[in-house]
């Protein structure tokens, strides 16, 4: 046998064929299920394929998606982030109580987009300097983000939002090209997260720190500040999703996004982020929240009573994760 | 190989008279050590001879009680790690600290990895970082490839990217802890054949194991700690596996 030359050694890779590197990717199969699930139902039911059930399914799963894309950086850094569906509600409410008492839709944006990452910023700095569970952390901030908006609102509801009311009703509410904007808003947003991942330092840093921590403290990686800057990334999707999510309502009430976290978490999993840390990707976070938002519309066109969605989502992780279980015992 | 710069630095690395006490305890007493460029050292003792220390004392995880430590007959004070490193001594950990998720390349790039600008975006360079591991897995006679993910890795290909990372640095002297401790027999000789290559590119290498073959095999010099003290210091060629056991356990006194 000849000796292979350099050039060659640095292109051989254990990766075979282009079909054979695609349907070894869980994401592939998810993404099969949400088009096959879509084929069914347009199938099965007169009101699936209909512009108006279309628009509301992409803006719902645009909701979920985007924070699917923090919380698959979170995940892949070896966290978890329970505070989000109340990171959510602390920034919609933020920027509405900004804006019906008077003030300008930036100044009420930049607002809740600050304190969703000075709540990102109290759970990082609890995880990575003060070396609390992640779960812990987070499960705290859960609670008192939610009693915070509460206390922000005087738990009213909010629906007149001042000056830029039509605007802010646009932006999260309004369509461009026919595309409802968080559907414009969660590609642009994936398609960074998508860049970070695979080429700034950030991005191979967190997923070192997910791998194995030890190796990236001894390799002199920046773990505490990484890991406080993976938590405000996570609490940043949410806060825009807030902000979007108030617009598409029209309203704001204190209950929005609960149960959220779980949700966003099955489609972060589903979509191959590793609870186990060091796995996930943008696109699988999108393609998980599709899959689970196409699911869910599902139950309801088929007239499932909504009782159920909570028994999906939850068997949806499980299953995910005893799915990745499995593949990892036969490899 | 150039002898008159070899000819200079006599000794990469030269420990004077380290001592360590941990409040009652004398962990290291009185320890000299000299050792040349490219030398393969085999640090061999019993659990609790004073080995890790001795060992964390050269990487600057902590300084000595007493003594000198001297680097190409310069003398220095290691505060920290990295001033260690700075100084050209790499340790290759017993878990390798290797990220199983990545490839090889980004392993042995971790922490350092180049990055080239687009515009304002400072990128990774994964074309460099791809090159450079290939060269380096190339000079170490290694056929890990650079794109592969590491947990797919054999323990001896694991070792080799963990082995390219002080390469990457320049290291002068490499210390490893117990590399062939739990690997298969096939896997320890991909090992010690690393460990001559490093060697044969004049790199000093501190061989920590409680593997008796594998020390004869590799080792120049066999240097054995008992209870804190240096008690052996000689050529591999002109002791033997009977003498060195006999050194640890204390039924032989000196050598």
């Amino acid at each position: 046998m000849a000796t292979p030359t350099l050039a060659e050694v640095i292109n051989r890779s254990q990766h075979h064929g282009l079909i054979a590197r695609i349907t070894s990717q869980q994401i592939f199969w998810v993404f099969m299920a949400a088009v096959f699930a879509c084929l069914a139902l347009t199938i099965l039911t007169d009101s699936f394929a209909t512009e108006r059930n279309l628009f509301n399914v992409t803006r719902n799963f645009a909701f979920v998606g985007i924070i699917a894309l923090g919380m698959t950086a979170v995940i892949a850094s070896g966290g978890i982030d329970l505070s989000v569906g109340s990171t959510l509600v602390i920034s919609a409410m933020t920027v509405s109580v900004i804006m019906s008492a008077g003030m300008p839709f930036w100044l009420g944006c930049i607002a809740a987009l600050g304190i969703s990452l000075l709540v990102g910023a109290v759970n990082g700095v609890l995880i990575a300097y003060a070396k609390m569970p992640p779960f812990v952390v987070t499960l705290g901030m859960l609670s008192v983000a939610r009693s915070l908006a509460m206390v922000l609102s005087d738990n009213k509801m909010i629906y007149e939002f001042g000056p830029d009311h039509d605007f802010l009703l646009w932006l999260g509410g309004g369509s461009t090209l026919g595309l409802p904007h968080p559907l414009i808003i969660m590609v642009i947003l994936a398609c960074l997260t998508a860049f970070a991942f695979r080429h700034l330092r950030w991005g191979q840093h967190l997923f070192a720190i997910g791998g194995n921590e030890n190796a990236a403290v001894l390799t002199g990686i920046p773990v505490a500040r990484i890991k406080v800057s993976v938590y405000m990334f996570s609490a940043l999707m949410a806060g825009i999703t807030g902000v979007l999510e108030v617009g598409w309502l029209g309203g704001v009430t204190t209950n929005l996004g609960q149960a959220m976290e779980l949700t966003v978490i099955a489609a972060a999993v589903i979509g191959g982020a590793n609870l186990a840390g060091g796995g996930g990707t943008a696109f699988g976070a999108v393609v998980g929240a599709l899959l689970i938002e196409v699911i869910r519309n599902s139950l309801i066109l088929l007239g499932i009573s909504t009782f159920w969605q909570g028994t999906f989502v939850g068997s949806f992780i499980v299953i995910a994760v005893a799915f990745d279980r499995f593949r990892q015992r036969k490899s | 190989m150039d002898q008159q710069i070899w000819g200079v630095f006599m000794n990469v690395l030269e420990l004077k008279n380290i001592s360590k006490r941990y409040g009652a305890i004398q962990a290291l007493d009185s320890v000299s050590l000299a050792i040349a460029p490219g030398e393969v050292v085999g640090l061999m003792g019993d659990n609790g001879a004073g080995k890790s220390t001795l060992v964390k004392v050269i990487a600057g995880n902590f300084a000595p009680t007493s003594g000198d430590i001297l680097i190409s007959d310069k003398k220095v004070a290691f505060n920290k790690p990295l001033d260690a490193q700075k100084a050209g001594i790499e340790v290759v950990y017993q878990d390798l600290a290797i990220c199983n998720n990545l490839s090889a390349a980004s392993n042995v790039f971790l922490g350092r990895e180049p990055t080239r600008r687009i515009g304002p975006i400072k990128v990774v360079d994964y074309a460099f970082m791809r090159s450079k591991s290939a060269e380096l897995f190339a000079r170490l006679k290694s056929e890990t490839r650079p794109r592969d993910l590491v947990h797919k890795m054999s323990g001896g290909q694991r070792q080799a990217v963990a082995i390219a990372r002080t390469l990457l640095s320049d290291a002068k002297i490499v210390l490893m802890d117990e590399p062939t401790a739990a690997i298969s027999v096939r896997q320890v000789a991909e090992v010690l054949n690393l460990i001559r290559q490093l060697s044969d590119q004049g790199i000093a290498v501190v061989l920590i194991s409680h593997r008796m073959p594998d020390v004869f095999e590799v080792a120049d010099k066999v240097v054995v700690l008992r209870r804190g003290e240096l008690v052996a210091d000689k050529k591999a060629s002109q002791s033997s596996p009977e003498e060195i056991t006999g050194l640890i356990t204390g039924a032989i006194e000196h050598a």
